[in-house]
């Protein structure tokens, strides 16, 4: 299958936590959540599977 | 043999008289993202219409689609899917491909018992029309380990509905892992390059070989703007030969559906879900799903859209920060995504 478009990545919050618990980030330029360790969510193993190919960043969340 | 005997053999070939067909949305009944999507080329592979069937496209091509859900369908079903080539490209390279696929769970296939001497073989059957006559291909992936089958089959009338019927042996040595990931992949090569073409049609399952996935096509869908293939009454069943579409109420496909992709549109005069306090600086909305969904969904909202949210495959909860407990806060769509 083809890489997708993922064009940036930020972490995001619980409210009732410091700890990163998700990535906002945007596909074909639209805005998309999703959990982190949703491991088999399509998006979510493509974009650790462009982290570790050094293609994509998280940046810290806000 | 008698027509008695005849029935009984066909009902001792199946596993099941009810839910025997595993394809989910097989006479195209549901789209929820849209009846119709244009200008389908290179770089847009994934759902756009008809659900659980997914346009796909490999290497570079210049060619572009419009995918729509049809009326136009044989006696007995009212939708198809369908494909109309708006750009050509009559010379594809070598990777060029243009396909569509479905997905089906690996833990709604345990009952085949792959990877055991007791194998079932499954008979793959759909109704599909084009003006463009030939050989077609149909491949079949199963991603745990890494194993495929090519079968081919043919238009020989243009523009006119043909039943066909694709069997296929069971495969003693792959397993489909007992989990919510792929299981099985079914692809109709509608064109491709000669990556793809140039070996032979494995007919049972092999080690997955490249130049056999579309082996024997002899077809361009891509060649003509005047091109166009219609699917429907899709059905992959245990046993060695194909027995009557099981037609399903639409809202039963639709539950179906929703466990890969479900969304909610805002309707005129309304919003589909308002935030509530949650404490003194947050409020928050919550929103169940409809169905359990295969996995952890993507979501993607608009509206009053929060930075910080939790998400399951059960509920998806937004939060925004706001201090006015007076403010009125909304989200005016919801999609979410599990698909394979």
């Amino acid at each position: 299958m083809k890489t997708l478009n993922i064009t940036s990545a930020q972490y995001t919050r619980d409210p009732d936590d410091t700890e990163n618990a998700g990535i906002s980030f945007v596909l074909d330029g639209k805005t998309y959540q999703v959990v982190l360790g949703a491991v088999g969510n399509r998006h979510y193993d493509e974009i650790m599977r462009q982290v570790a190919a050094g293609t994509l960043t998280i940046t810290d969340a806000d | 043999m008698s027509k008695a005997a005849e029935l009984a053999a066909l009902i001792g070939s199946q596993s099941s008289l009810s839910n025997k067909n595993l394809i989910i949305n097989g006479a195209m009944q549901v789209a929820q993202r849209g009846t119709s999507a244009t200008s389908l080329g290179n770089g847009n592979s994934g759902y756009h219409t008809v659900d659980r069937f997914r346009f796909a496209e490999g290497g570079t091509p210049t060619y572009a689609f419009t995918m729509s859900q049809s009326t136009t369908a044989p006696t007995g079903f009212s939708n198809s899917l369908k494909l109309d080539c708006t750009t050509a490209d009559t010379s594809l390279a070598s990777t060029d491909a243009l396909l569509v696929e479905h997905f089906i769970e690996a833990q709604n296939l345990q009952h085949l018992k792959y990877g055991t001497t007791s194998a079932e073989s499954v008979t793959l059957s759909f109704w599909v029309r084009s003006n463009l006559t030939g050989t077609y291909a149909v491949w079949f992936y199963q991603e745990d380990d890494n194993r495929a089958a090519s079968k081919t089959y043919t238009i020989s009338a243009a523009d006119t509905w043909e039943h066909k019927t694709i069997t296929l042996s069971g495969d003693q040595t792959g397993v489909i892992d007992n989990n919510n990931g792929q299981g099985f992949r079914i692809a109709w090569y509608l064109a491709s390059g000669t990556s793809y073409t140039s070996g032979t049609a494995n007919t049972d399952w092999q080690t997955l070989d490249n130049t056999n996935r579309a082996a024997g096509l002899n077809v361009n869908l891509a060649s003509s703007t005047s091109n166009e293939w219609y699917l429907t009454g899709v059905q992959l069943e245990i046993g060695e030969q194909a027995t009557p579409f099981e037609h399903r109420f639409y809202s039963d496909e639709l539950r179906r559906c929703e466990r890969y992709y479900y969304q909610v549109n805002t309707v005129s005069g309304g919003n589909i879900a308002y935030f509530h306090n949650y404490n003194d600086s947050t409020k928050m909305v919550s929103v169940y799903h409809p169905v359990t969904m295969r996995t952890i969904p993507t979501a993607t909202v608009t509206g009053n859209v929060g930075t910080e949210y939790r998400s399951h495959d059960g509920h998806f909860q937004m939060f925004y920060g706001s201090t006015n407990s007076n403010t009125t806060l909304n989200l005016d769509t919801m999609f979410f995504d599990a698909e394979l």
